[in-house]
């Protein structure tokens, strides 16, 4: 719960966090660590200086960290936990679903676990795909398009093999499908994390949600496009968002072009934990409005308090079916509660 | 015969030569960007009269895009064999997935595609290359354009405005007066105001601007993602390299080997 200055509670729901290992005894290989390592700059590149961490604790976190971070610390109410495979980077995956999972049952009521699969495995991922929802009820998946796999080196949301996976979750209602479409990370010519993919997809599959992480960026142009003619696609505010502290006019820039072309229902927040911790962003969120100029140019669009409101929680509330007022009710009446260490 | 002293001019005409040669991504130099980790020169052998130049580079991550390092790299290996004194020029990108290809092929003469041919045999390099020219010329033009508008002129005015007056018009801001002269640079490349009195802010299609609002949404939206790739790629070397500071007139160069990464990645 996030309390505004002014005492109003807002509902957070941190549409993008991770639970991963990324120490170096997990570590497959030199790309292990030079994505774990890639993180981190991220982290240090874009946090606020007494919000840094030690590389150590940001490879590897114990489920209390994540628990204090987002829900004692931090202003969630719940929280979005991706599972992210990588598999031919870590032993045990970055953060398979079993390791999500365990930390949704330990602190329950506030997580939502998302699955993840790979299309190119054929039949194994339709099974993989039977097996999430039958074992843990998935709602959702998160979609890594560049994630290699053997000789290849990415796929393309619109692939044979993906629609029938795609076909699949429809068939099972594991409607919200998240997909990294984000900053440049190894693109070659193909370019993994284009966004083309998805007009595709959110044409042929109406009836699931797209949520495009990281908004495209830094293809914006061509997500704020699509987004505007699929109703189904949604934009993820994370890495977006960090900006606001270094950089806030550049922020104001893409939440302008974001309400301007998708409008105030279709963004939502995410803190992308552990690369950044919500707390801070929230509460710079909250205070935020777009320079007067920069809102001038794409046609007076406002920051209001109802529309971060919506962004904060209200939107991923209504994809996952999560009742607002029942679920602040739940969480009132269970005390949070940590470990001591 | 021994080498003589190493020569701080024939360093500064290298240097120099390296200021040309852009980010293609970010359209900022790679030497602003700090890129450039070393450069030596090696004198003459005795019966030849051409230095060998080396040039060591790195990027803000392991994973950046093959395609676009190996432009910087045949860019620099080019820009630096322009001044007579120079035979060749081996340019070394280190901490790279593709490092050991992209060193052999840049320093061999080979072509993009036959060395990453698995990964994607239809690049086309030259395609790319143009594509990046437009981003440059419609940032470049973007920040002229702005600066003339806080100056007063008006829409219509920067829509009819010749060359002439554009060149005429003393922009104080740092950064509106740096982007002015790139902007006018690459106007002239691309031959699309040959005459002064032809129109300064044309299209990249060398049309005029129609819909002056629909037009400047469009440079908008290319600088906004120019931007984003520009400051997280800083921010992302500063935490790997551990950024030294960068800002003398002829950079430093640094000892960034604090951290060594190992190079075994194919």
């Amino acid at each position: 719960m996030y309390i505004t200055p002014e005492g109003k509670e807002i509902f957070v729901l941190d549409g993008h966090t991770h639970f991963w290992d990324g120490s170096p005894e997990n570590q497959k290989n030199i790309h292990g660590k030079q994505f774990i390592d890639c993180f981190y700059a991220y982290h240090t590149g874009l946090s606020p200086k007494e919000e840094l961490w030690e590389k150590s604790k940001f490879e590897k976190y114990s489920a209390d960290d994540l628990y204090n971070d987002l829900f004692i610390d931090g202003p969630d109410d719940m929280a979005i936990l991706n599972s992210t495979y990588l598999s031919d980077f870590y032993k045990t995956g970055f953060n398979n679903i079993e390791r999500n999972m365990s930390v949704a049952k330990k602190y329950p009521n506030r997580f939502i676990v998302n699955g993840a699969f790979d299309p190119r495995d054929g039949v194994k991922a339709l099974e993989y795909i039977h097996y999430m929802k039958e074992t843990y009820d998935i709602k959702g998946v998160k979609m890594y398009t560049a994630e290699w796999n053997g000789e290849s080196k990415g796929w393309k949301l619109n692939d044979p093999a993906a629609y029938k996976c795609f076909e699949l979750c429809d068939k099972l209602g594991i409607k919200n499908i998240h997909v990294h479409k984000g900053p440049t990370i190894r693109p070659l010519n193909m370019d993994a994390f284009d966004v083309h993919d998805v007009d595709y997809a959110a044409t042929d599959f109406a009836n699931l949600n797209w949520i495009i992480e990281h908004c495209g960026l830094p293809r914006l142009d061509d997500f704020c496009w699509i987004a505007t003619q699929e109703s189904n696609v949604y934009g993820g505010l994370a890495v977006a968002l960090p900006f606001i502290h270094s950089r806030p006019r550049y922020f104001g820039e893409i939440i302008a072009e974001l309400l301007f072309w998708l409008g105030p229902e279709k963004i939502l927040f995410g803190s992308d934990y552990a690369i950044w911790t919500p707390k801070w962003l929230v509460e710079k969120l909250w205070a935020f409005q777009i320079p007067e100029d920069i809102s001038a140019e794409r046609g007076g669009v406002q920051l209001t308090d109802e529309i971060k409101e919506k962004i904060l929680g209200l939107n991923a509330a209504r994809l996952y079916n999560i009742d607002v007022a029942a679920k602040k009710k739940e969480l009132a009446a269970s005390p949070m509660s940590i470990a001591a260490e | 015969m021994n080498a003589p002293l190493l020569d701080d001019a024939q360093l500064n005409q290298v240097w120099a030569r390296l200021d040309l040669v852009m980010d293609p991504e970010l359209d900022e130099p790679v030497t602003d960007m700090g890129f450039i980790e070393a450069v030596s020169i090696t004198w003459p052998a005795l019966g030849q009269n051409t230095s060998t130049v080396d040039v060591t580079f790195r990027l803000p991550t392991y994973w950046c895009s093959p395609n676009f390092a190996f432009l910087m790299a045949s860019d620099i290996k080019r820009e630096i064999e322009t001044l007579p004194w120079v035979g060749q020029a081996v340019v070394t990108l280190h901490d790279h997935m593709a490092a050991d290809e992209m060193n052999t092929a840049i320093n061999s003469g080979a072509s993009f595609g036959s060395v990453f041919s698995d990964l994607h045999p239809d690049e086309d390099l030259g395609a790319l290359r143009e594509k990046f020219d437009v981003k440059a010329f419609q940032r470049r033009q973007e920040v002229v354009i702005k600066a003339l508008i806080s100056l007063g002129f008006l829409p219509a005015e920067i829509a009819t405005m010749p060359r002439a007056l554009l060149e005429a018009t003393d922009l104080a801001d740092p950064e509106a007066a740096r982007q002015k002269a790139r902007y006018l640079a690459i106007v002239a490349q691309k031959n699309l105001a040959p005459r002064l009195a032809d129109l300064a802010f044309p299209t990249y299609q060398g049309e005029p601007i129609a819909d002056y609002a629909a037009y400047m949404g469009l440079l908008r939206s290319v600088r906004i993602n120019m931007e984003f790739s520009g400051s997280l790629c800083r921010g992302l070397k500063r935490s790997r390299y551990m950024e030294a500071d960068l800002s003398g007139e002829v950079p430093v160069l640094v000892d960034f080997t604090t951290q060594t990464h190992s190079h075994a990645c194919r």
